[in-house]
This record gives C-alpha cells, structure tokens and sequence, in this order.
C-alpha cells in the first residue's frame, strides 16, 4: 500500500470520528455538520436536488480553497456526493446531498432544538 | 475580571439563523432582472404615450401587445445576461418553482385578452393586465427575493383601480404600472441583487 493511500485511509478515519456515535452526551452536536461551512453546504444542498461548485462557492461567500477543503470532508464522510462531468470543454462539479446527510441533518436539526427547549425548562 | 461565557442556547439560535438563511439563499430564483426591468419600465411609458387612453379600437390593443412582445424579448435576455454573471443556473428547482408560479396567471391574462376584444371591454383590458400580472409576480416572487412579490402586489392593487376608476385613466395607469413601477422596483433589485 502506497504512503498516500495510508494517508487517505488515515484521514478518512479521523473523519468518520467525527460522524455521531450512538454514545454522544446531549449537548454533543454532530461536529461535521456543526462547522460553519459544512453547515452552509449541507443546508443549501437540503433545498437544492444538485448545486455546482461556483453556485456554492456564490452563496456561500467563500473561496475555491475553503470550498473544496470542506465539501471533501462531508464527502468522505459520505454526506454528499459529487459528480463531475464536462459541459463542453469546461469541467463541471456538482454536489448533492446523500439519503445519509440528509438524515444527519435533521437529526442535528432536532438536536439544536433540543437543546433550545431544555434551555427554555 | 471573569467573561461571562455566553449561553449554549444562545449559540444554536445563532446557528439555526444561519441554516434558515442559508435555505432562503439557495432556495430562491434571484435572477430576476433588475436592469431588464428598468428598459421594460421605458418601452412601457413610450407605448402609453403612442397608445393614448384605451378605446375600443384594435390599434389600441395591437400597440400594447407589441410592446408586450417586446417587453417578453427583454425580459429573456436580460434574465439569461444575470443568471450568467451572477452564476444562478436556470435549469435549477428554484428557477423551475419560479416559472411554475409565474405562467398560469399569464396564461390566463393571454386567455381573458381575446375574450375582452370579443366583448367590447378593450377599454377594461388594463384592469385586466395590470391584476394578471401583478398575480403572476407575486405567486412567482414567492420563490423569489422579497422585493419582487411586492412589486406584484402594487401591480395588483393598480388593476384593481384601474376597474374602479374611468376608463381613460387606464393610460396613466399602464404608464405608472408597467412603466413606473418596473422603473422603480428594477432599480432597487439591479443595486441591491447584482443586476
């Protein structure tokens, strides 16, 4: 197995430590969803059936670097899946939301409502 | 001296604002021309003044469904020229929502036309117009910024004066309606939504 493949499986790992576990405490959100940008994605993708990349990267203000760092993550995390094809000569990337992510992000929904009720108690 | 930490609630409101705005941002169609809106505005006032108050003539009605035409030409390209600069694609559920909700009041304003022509009620088509319209950009706003569902309803509220009020006033109004305001709400949409 080459270095970047054990890199790869390594990262992927880490990712997956971050996906829920049936264990968490009650205020443990789920933190791939919980970052800024990744909850920006997934929002965005959860009204949308596909996005391209520079509609993302339009609505949420952000750059090619950032976009790119985040969307791999949920990614690997099997959150959304990517597509990418060509239309013409131009490279064309579009993301949408998995059965997976969505279900992740109406659970963190609930969660976030969980939590405003128990503070209102 | 100690900072408070700031309650835990307070940051999933925070969050839940985020993801609300986020959804409103990605579900709308935010390609409606501002710009296109503004021309449409200027051919619609030169159309009242060639026009003159409605009469039961055809000439009356041909000048005003010319201008439609045009008006449809602008408002084409002027919607193709955003959705490129502003990387909103047409072919998304957004743009599709938008169109569903914007045809049928057309369709029925392009049905209602002929069947006032046959009656005689020419000189009622801006009351007519004026309220399709403003239906179908209101219905069609809905999936859309906020400034294009008013736009719609002032478009109403003019065609429902229009039936009230004597029948050449219907010049005025087409002028304040298509051409006022188009002129108005397409400049704040081009300075406020990029175009």
């Amino acid at each position: 197995m080459g270095k970047a493949a054990a890199s790869r499986k390594s990262e992927v790992r880490s990712l997956k430590s971050e996906v829920p576990s049936p264990k968490r405490g009650p205020l443990d959100l789920d933190r791939l969803i919980h970052e800024r940008l990744r909850l920006g994605i997934v929002s965005a993708l959860a009204v949308n059936d596909r996005l391209t990349f520079n509609d993302l990267k339009r609505l949420l203000r952000t750059t090619d670097g950032n976009l790119s760092v985040h969307a791999r993550k949920l990614e690997d995390a099997e959150y959304i899946a990517c597509d990418k094809s060509f239309d013409g000569r131009i490279p064309r990337t579009e993301f949408r939301i998995t059965p997976a992510g969505r279900k992740a992000f109406e659970k963190y929904l609930a969660h976030m409502e969980a939590i405003i009720k128990a503070a209102k108690t | 001296m100690a900072v408070r930490p700031e309650p835990i609630h307070a940051h999933v409101i925070d969050d839940l604002r985020f993801i609300r705005e986020t959804m409103e941002r990605a579900g709308a169609f935010t390609a409606v021309p501002g710009w296109g809106g503004v021309v449409m505005g200027i051919t619609a006032v030169v159309t009242a003044m060639i026009s003159g108050p409605p009469d039961n003539t055809t000439r009356w009605v041909a000048v005003w469904l010319l201008d439609a035409v045009v008006a449809v030409a602008i408002a084409l390209v002027s919607t193709v020229w955003k959705s490129r600069t502003s990387g909103v694609p047409l072919s998304g559920v957004p743009a599709l929502r938008f169109g569903l909700a914007y045809a049928p009041p057309l369709v029925a304003g392009m049905v209602l036309t002929p069947v006032f022509v046959m009656m005689g009620l020419m000189a009622r088509l801006p009351g007519c117009w004026l309220l399709l319209y403003g239906t179908a950009v209101t219905t069609g706003g809905a999936f859309s910024v906020r400034i294009v569902p008013i736009m719609g309803l002032c478009f109403m509220a003019l065609g429902v004066l229009a039936f009230a009020a004597p029948a050449p006033w219907g010049q005025w109004l087409m002028a304040a309606g298509f051409g006022g305001l188009h002129v108005v709400f397409g400049l704040i949409i081009a300075r406020r939504y990029g175009g």
